[in-house]
């Protein structure tokens, strides 16, 4: 244990904890816009794992990640609308369409990787940016400010989350059809419109989420995202549908995983004692998950359609 | 009306994307049956031509894609050698990491009559005994195993992965630069286990002071894990990695990333970076398989274990000329590969 305790080692746990995170804050934060407006999405791992193959191939095909994550953030917009669609016109049960549109980004990826590509081809993924006088901070600098582009954007939409959701009109908006969709239809608030826009934006970001980790790791495969949509999903509710809370979540979720996966390296824990001490993060999320749920309520209009007509 | 007209309409979109998710996962090879020749009238005085057998009928189901270079590529490149030789239809159910979809298409294949269903994973062992019962006519193979629970047809499978994990160890001793090894394993059962037990105790033999690292993700299939895991390595000094299944795409990113030698099993990894992998340790089933196939012929469904190896020729290293392997460790694997060969050179079992 003492090997684990030296300042390089503690130094290169925070910073694989921080880059584990980012898909589940990326996607999770989307997820709370969604939510908070009274939508659940339980497709977000289809909608990663689209976000995730376009990035992957388009890279692939251009050489440019750039374009890959342009290529993904569009995806997410159409996905944005299809699931406005399913949701908004046609009213459709949320928890089964979720599952729906899983299962579509789930096979539908690996249609489209075994026609188009086939055998796992390396792609150059977007490389760390050093963030210019703070990388150069010992230790602080390697934690925080040596990663690449997804990670700064995941954490710099965390307090824009919450300044749109807290201060904006548009956010007091988001609430108000999450909460009393009806109340808000009277003051003249488009409960359809302000969901078909919190819709686009969490599918956009679950796709965000999906390329960023297609880039990170340099590669696809089927089921890349292996549950991190819904470990994102899980997050929303640890989070109590805050920004900061859904942060904290996926930190604590990434950390955890980092912290396990040094243990193992350095013989720390083996065996069936690793095989237990894998299951920490989960098990850590489904204990904060209770105490969550005694304490703060999902939004009242969560997975309610909102027909005008009564 | 609006309600059940809405309910319709969602219903069908679910069950499109129900059908489009299987046709992602279920990439089919089937060939088409023959057709039966056009009747002709025969001439009297020739004898009647004797009807053509028809081709073995072979399934597959896979945890994987069946071009993931690792342990399904593996299975599908020696379907593919096999025939080569024989006259088979082989039909591949890939990407099944749900062993009850992948019950599910192993129990379809029994029903459609195929020749030999291969359950191509230890995970599926336990649905596998019950669908055997079902259908005592069809013949069956699990791997890796050692286990046929006592069936008479089914055919259990493995591979003495450990032999090759054993001479790539003695040639990570000697590229290690730092003394430190990096192993990136699923989870500790079935070859991998073997292969990583294997290499580690080749690269102790070869080099007592090498420290090898491993970490057993505890899944087959997180990329990203993988990928965290080799860098956990490199942060603690590994300048030559290895590892095993098919997540371990994303730790060759990260060798590939920071130029480290990988040296690969179950398929040939060369394509997953020229520069790096050093080698592979490539199964080739069509060893067993042919066995099986030749038995089933003669009648016997099942009943039987079989293991490839280097004695065998079940085994073989692949090397990547793109790394410049030094001549001097090649010839080091070599000799270690003749002598696991001839039986001069025991590969200790791992705990």
């Amino acid at each position: 244990m003492g090997d684990f305790f030296t300042v390089s080692v503690l130094v290169a746990t925070l910073a694989s904890g921080i880059r584990l995170a980012t898909p589940f804050l990326l996607a999770g934060l989307g997820e709370t816009i969604g939510q908070r407006s009274g939508v659940l999405n339980l497709g977000v791992e289809g909608v990663m794992l689209l976000g995730a193959f376009t990035a992957y191939y388009v890279t692939l095909e251009t050489d440019s990640p750039t374009l890959g994550i342009l290529a993904a953030i569009m995806v997410g917009l159409m996905m944005g609308l299809v699931y406005a669609f399913i949701t908004l016109v046609m009213q459709a049960e949320q928890g089964i369409s979720g599952i729906g549109i899983y299962l579509f980004g789930l096979g539908f990826t690996d249609l489209l990787f075994q026609k188009n590509v086939g055998t796992p081809i390396p792609i150059s993924g977007l490389g760390d940016i050093h963030i210019p006088l703070l990388s150069d901070i010992p230790k602080i600098g390697e934690i925080f400010f040596q990663h690449s582009l997804p990670v700064y954007v995941a954490f710099a939409l965390v307090p824009v989350v919450w300044f749109m959701i807290n201060k904006t009109t548009f956010g007091l908006n988001i609430r108000a059809v999450g909460e009393t969709p009806e109340a808000a239809d009277t003051l003249g608030v488009s409960v359809n419109g302000t969901r078909l826009i919190t819709i686009l934006i969490a599918n956009t970001m679950a796709c965000l989420a999906g390329a960023a980790l297609a880039l990170e790791v340099g590669i696809f495969q089927q089921n890349l995202t292996a549950g991190q949509g819904f470990i994102a999903i899980a997050l929303v509710y640890f989070g109590a549908w805050r920004s900061y809370g859904v942060m904290l979540g996926a930190l604590l979720f990434g950390i955890v995983q980092a912290t396990v996966l040094q243990w193992k390296t350095l013989g720390i824990v083996e065996g069936a004692t690793a095989s237990l001490t894998a299951m920490a993060p989960a098990l850590l999320t489904i204990v904060v998950l209770v105490i969550v749920s005694r304490r703060v309520a999902a939004p009242s209009a969560l997975t309610r359609p909102f027909d005008r007509s009564g | 009306m609006k309600a059940s007209k809405t309910r319709a309409i969602a219903s069908a979109a679910a069950a499109f994307a129900l059908v489009t998710s299987a046709c992602g996962s279920d990439d089919a090879a089937d060939e088409p049956a023959a057709e039966p020749p056009a009747e002709t009238e025969a001439a009297a005085d020739e004898p009647a031509a004797e009807p053509a057998a028809e081709p073995m009928k072979i399934g597959i189901v896979a945890p994987s894609a069946e071009n993931d270079l690792a342990w399904s590529q593996s299975m599908f490149d020696s379907v593919n050698r096999v025939g080569e030789g024989r006259d088979i239809e082989v039909a591949i159910s890939g990407g099944l990491f749900v062993v009850e979809d992948a019950a599910a298409a192993l129990r379809g294949y029994a029903e459609d009559g195929f020749d030999l269903v291969i359950a191509h994973g230890t995970q599926f062992g336990g649905p596998l005994q019950e669908i055997a019962d079902d259908f005592p006519e069809v013949a069956f193979a699990l791997g890796t195993s050692t286990d046929f629970f006592g069936k008479d047809n089914i055919f259990a499978y493995s591979v003495d992965a450990g032999q090759g994990g054993y001479v790539n160890g003695v040639m990570a001793a000697q590229l290690t630069a730092s003394n430190v090894i990096g192993v990136v394993g699923p989870v500790p059962a079935g070859d991998a286990k073997l292969y990583i037990d294997g290499f580690v105790a080749g690269a102790e033999a070869q080099n007592p002071d090498a420290e090898v690292n491993v970490n057993y993700i505890d899944s087959f299939g997180d990329v990203q894990l993988a990928s965290e895991a080799a860098k956990a390595h490199v942060a603690n000094g590994a300048d030559v990695l290895t590892g095993t299944a098919q997540m371990v795409v994303g730790a060759t990113g990260v060798a590939a990333e920071e130029g480290i030698p990988w040296f690969g099993t179950q398929s040939n990894q060369t394509d997953l970076g020229a520069d790096i992998v050093v080698s592979s340790q490539v199964y080739h089933w069509e060893i067993v398989l042919e066995q099986m196939l030749d038995k089933i012929t003669a009648g016997t469904l099942g009943g039987e274990a079989f293991v490839i190896s280097f004695e065998n020729m079940g085994l073989e290293m692949e090397y990547n000329d793109g790394f410049g392997l030094d001549a001097s460790v090649r010839a080091s694997a070599d000799a270690t590969v003749a002598g696991i060969s001839e039986g001069t050179i025991e590969v200790p079992a791992g705990e």
